[in-house]
């Protein structure tokens, strides 16, 4: 038999969408027995969705499936859950730890496929009722942590630990099933110091070695081109380029990473001079304990006037910045709004001295969803600085002035072209689009100085988008409201901003101007990330 | 094993600080009161044998990350009917309280399978939702034992029927199983009896516990008690593991009333269990357990300090006071006072833990300043 080898993992022609929202086209990936892949892309690029598909992922199956086929050695392949794959030999190391938090390592290793012994009992009842058999729990864990190839603590408890030997933990976990051929490692490394990363690119290169291919998806460059032999780079749901490792490098990779057909640069004279500015907010030293988005150690300034846009991969910290100023999540450091300190985790202080928020979280943070839209835009103003009431009684009883509510609302349907019924509509029956919109006018109906404004286009369609933009820029230049934008799209940062911030690992990594290009951007990016 | 964590000394003072306050209080009260070591001995062994058995049967639910079960109350009732149709079918001794602890297990698996589906509906708040359940299926239990039992059930002695022919009388005396079980071995060590056999059979509980974690089932449940969404990503079916965790406990609860009863010697058909799973999980928490975290050694613990301090904080209350009644005022508001401050602790030490994480944070900045 001289064919050709068939691939261990095929992915042919693989294209998925999330309700009309294209989010992966034409995807082709090939694996052979022992490679390892170098996955890389932008956040939103489609790398987690992909893999989604190949690992059988409910939310896949939830939202109507995917076009294309997977193989497995030549064999179509069809999962409809995680469990499937698993027993077709793929195991796959989440961003989020999956760990029992007080169980041992052994324990955590052997998760549900511990090894037991039969009594009497478990043969009257259930296997269930079988004792653990220790003493061959902690052969086969010890076996696991050995083919990895790093010293971790078998008996160690998970909450005792630090981040990067949980991070070890799991992958031995998936080391320890007999049938792995194939493992995903999303973002390993991003937990793990030098010296685990470098510990971690050897156990790699030693799983490789016994013919387990591995697909190694991560924001650090050098080490995809030190383990990897291949490296697939996505962009915009597309592959859009397969080199051999050894044919490339960083800077080349960066470019096809963030580099777009740059037409629409962004128009110089659009800019704001800032230079005559005074700073109008002073962040020094903050933290933030947002799971996912923390932010370790962030000092920026404001101008007066500007809009500032914030950009950085995902879980890096961006998003803690806001939510941990407004005092939506433990915080700690100083915040001098123009010459005044604002107390951390105080949301009202923060609304009091007119700040406002347009969270990332709409329906969860930003919306009512179950009332009607002039509820949903007056409510904070009516709130806070008490307006859009009608005082009787020298203020003792306060009703709500109907009809200045439905004028503002009205006001800010047309001027944001909200596609509603009617002002009564509720917030809940709005497409994603118009909710952001709503949103929007909420937080422009309570007339603040500051504005944060958190991935104000995520999740809408390109048409909406323009008008959500256009909206945030019209209210700066003709209000004077100074704004802070958070965005993942570095395309939508140059074109609205006046001056970008990006933050990577926690830390502001630099500020440039709007029109730095987006290779300087995009190195800031990757500059610190853990 | 190497699974105990170390602690710390502040972490040992929260964790002991009830237990402490506890040994205080009696400390306080046992001179005050003036009773005979002897009669504190005997009382304290009785009521260790008596409630021992029912508080053991709340261990498994906390286990499986489901709180303090007011659940058991449901297994409470399973005993009382059980012993019911026992006496009224003359079976007395030893067989009788077998005999109602073979009726009590269907019925608390029922209930319990009934409690474990809604306990899965109500994820976070199991513990007010037991209890509001446990009211619930008292009223099944009053419509049976005042309705249904003489008139469709077939209750034949008068003695602890109604006078109007259907329905169960206030008191039911079990008179013919009294103390059956603490006697079966009679024992006395220095003017102290002990239930010898009563005890035997609550060691072997412990050990059944003890075995209980080393199996699957149990290893099982601490990982679905400490997080659902792991377990369920590795392939551990969550809601029949906690269902079965809450069956388990009820139906050790039923036969656990049943061995309180027969010490006791009578039922109060209306309100014995209706108190028991407050007291219960008043006296595990005295025991130095918190609401994700219980041991064998808090269950004795727990019923040795809060039942000397219910024999000793009468009289000394009575002593100083000159008022008897403040006994049972001070039973009734120590336990809801000690299962508020065991539920603001859990809370506090929620936040503390949120509070550690960002002063890690700081730490970091100032390794790095």
């Amino acid at each position: 038999m001289n064919e050709a080898k068939t691939p261990l993992l095929e992915m042919r022609n693989i294209s998925k969408d999330f309700f009309g929202n294209q989010v992966l086209a034409d995807i082709d990936l090939t694996v052979g027995e022992g490679e390892v892949i170098g996955l890389v892309g932008e956040n939103g690029a489609g790398k987690s969705t992909l893999m989604r598909i190949l690992f059988g992922a409910n939310m896949i199956a939830e939202t109507g499936g995917y076009g294309g086929d997977v193989l497995i050695n030549g064999k179509k392949v069809e999962f409809s859950s995680p469990f499937d794959a698993i027993a077709a030999g793929i195991g796959m190391v989440h961003q989020e730890f999956s760990l029992i938090p007080g169980f041992t390592t052994t324990e955590n290793i052997l998760l549900n496929r511990e090894p037991t012994k039969k009594s009497v009992i478990s043969e009257v009842f259930s296997e269930r009722m079988n004792t653990l058999n220790r003493t061959e729990m902690s052969e086969r864990a010890k076996a696991a942590i050995e083919m990895m190839g790093v010293r971790i603590d078998p008996n160690m408890v998970i909450s005792d630990m630090p981040v990067g030997h949980k991070q070890f933990t799991e992958i031995a976990r998936e080391l320890s099933k007999d049938q792995l051929k194939l493992l995903i490692l999303d973002e390993p490394t991003a937990v793990l110091t030098e010296k685990e990363a470098e510990a971690l690119l050897d156990s790699i290169r030693a799983m490789s070695a016994r013919g387990i291919a591995v697909i190694f998806i991560t924001h650090r460059l050098q080490e995809i081109l030190s383990v990897c032999n291949r490296v697939v780079v996505m962009r915009d749901g597309y592959v859009v380029q397969s080199v051999d490792a050894a044919d490339t490098d960083v800077a080349q990779i960066t470019k096809w990473m963030v580099g777009r057909e740059v037409s629409q640069t962004p128009e110089a004279n659009d800019k704001k001079d800032l230079s005559g500015g005074k700073p109008i907010l002073k962040i020094e030293k903050l933290w933030v304990d947002m799971p996912g988005e923390t932010v370790r150690n962030v000092s920026l300034e404001v101008m007066e006037g500007e809009i500032l846009g914030i950009g950085g991969l995902a879980g890096q910290g961006k998003l803690g910045i806001p939510n941990g100023v407004m005092g939506l999540y433990p915080a700690g450091g100083s915040v001098v709004f123009d010459g005044e300190p604002i107390p951390l985790n105080n949301p009202r202080r923060c609304l009091d001295s007119s700040f406002a928020f347009v969270s990332e979280d709409r329906r969860g943070v930003g919306l009512l969803l179950d009332e009607s839209l002039e509820w949903n835009i007056a409510f904070p103003a009516m709130q806070i600085q008490n307006r859009f009431l009608k005082n009787y009684l020298g203020g003792l009883i306060k009703w709500r002035d109907e009809k200045a509510i439905r004028e503002v609302t009205e006001k800010y349907i047309e001027e944001l072209a909200i596609k509603c019924t009617s002002s009564k509509q509720k917030a809940r029956a709005l497409s994603g689009g118009n909710q952001q919109k709503v949103c929007l006018a909420k937080a422009f109906a309570l007339a603040p100085r500051l504005l944060f404004v958190s991935e104000p286009t995520r999740g809408i369609d390109v048409g909406a988008k323009a008008l959500v933009l256009q909206a945030l820029k019209r209210f700066n230049r003709e209000n004077g409201v100074t704004i802070v934008m958070v965005s993942s799209e570095l395309e939508e940062l140059r074109m609205s901003c006046d001056r970008i911030a990006i933050v990577s690992g926690g830390k502001v990594a630099g500020i440039l101007p709007a029109s730095a290009s987006v290779e300087e951007l995009g190195g800031l990016m990757l500059s610190q990330v853990i | 094993m190497n699974t105990k964590k170390k602690m710390n000394a502040g972490e040992f003072i929260r964790r002991g600080s009830v237990p402490m306050m506890f040994i205080l209080i009696c400390a306080l009260c046992i001179p005050i009161a003036g009773l005979s070591p002897t009669y504190l001995a005997n009382e304290i062994v009785t009521r260790m044998g008596r409630n021992a058995f029912l508080i053991l049967s709340l261990l498994i639910p906390i286990m499986a990350g489901m709180g303090l079960n007011f659940g058991m109350t449901l297994g409470a009732m399973a005993g009382e009917i059980g012993l019911i149709l026992a006496s009224d079918w003359q079976i007395v001794g030893i067989p009788g309280m077998v005999l109602a602890m073979i009726i009590s297990v269907p019925i608390s698996v029922l209930l319990g399978l009934f409690c474990g589906k809604i306990l899965n509906m109500a994820r976070g708040r199991e513990m007010i939702t037991s209890y509001i359940i446990s009211y619930f299926i008292n009223g099944v239990y009053q419509l049976v034992v005042l309705y249904l039992m003489g008139s469709i059930i077939p209750i034949r002695h008068s003695s602890i029927k109604l006078p109007r022919g259907y329905g169960i009388r206030n008191t039911v005396s079990l008179l013919n199983m009294r103390q059956k079980l603490d006697n079966l071995i009679p024992l006395t060590i220095g003017g102290v009896k002990i239930p010898v056999m009563t005890f035997i059979i609550i060691a072997l509980m412990c050990l059944v516990i003890i075995w209980f974690r080393r199996t699957k089932l149990g290893q099982d449940m601490r990982a679905v008690g400490q997080d659902m969404e792991v377990a369920r990503d590795a392939g551990i079916n969550v809601e029949r593991t906690r269902i079965l965790s809450i069956i388990i406990s009820t139906v050790l609860a039923g036969i656990g009333m049943v061995i309180y009863l027969q010490n006791m010697g009578n039922i109060a058909t209306y309100s014995s269990h209706s108190q028991i799973g407050m007291f219960c999980i008043a006296a595990l928490l005295v025991g130095g357990a918190s609401v994700d975290k219980a041991s064998i050694g808090n269950v004795f613990l727990g019923v040795i300090l809060f039942h000397t301090m219910f024999i000793v904080a009468p009289r000394a209350g009575a002593y100083i006071t000159g008022d008897s009644m403040i006994g049972e005022y001070f039973r009734v508001f120590v336990s809801y006072a000690v299962i508020t401050v065991a539920l603001i602790m859990y809370e506090t030490n929620k936040r503390r833990a949120r509070r550690e994480a960002g002063q890690e944070l700081v730490k970091e900045q100032e390794k790095e300043a």
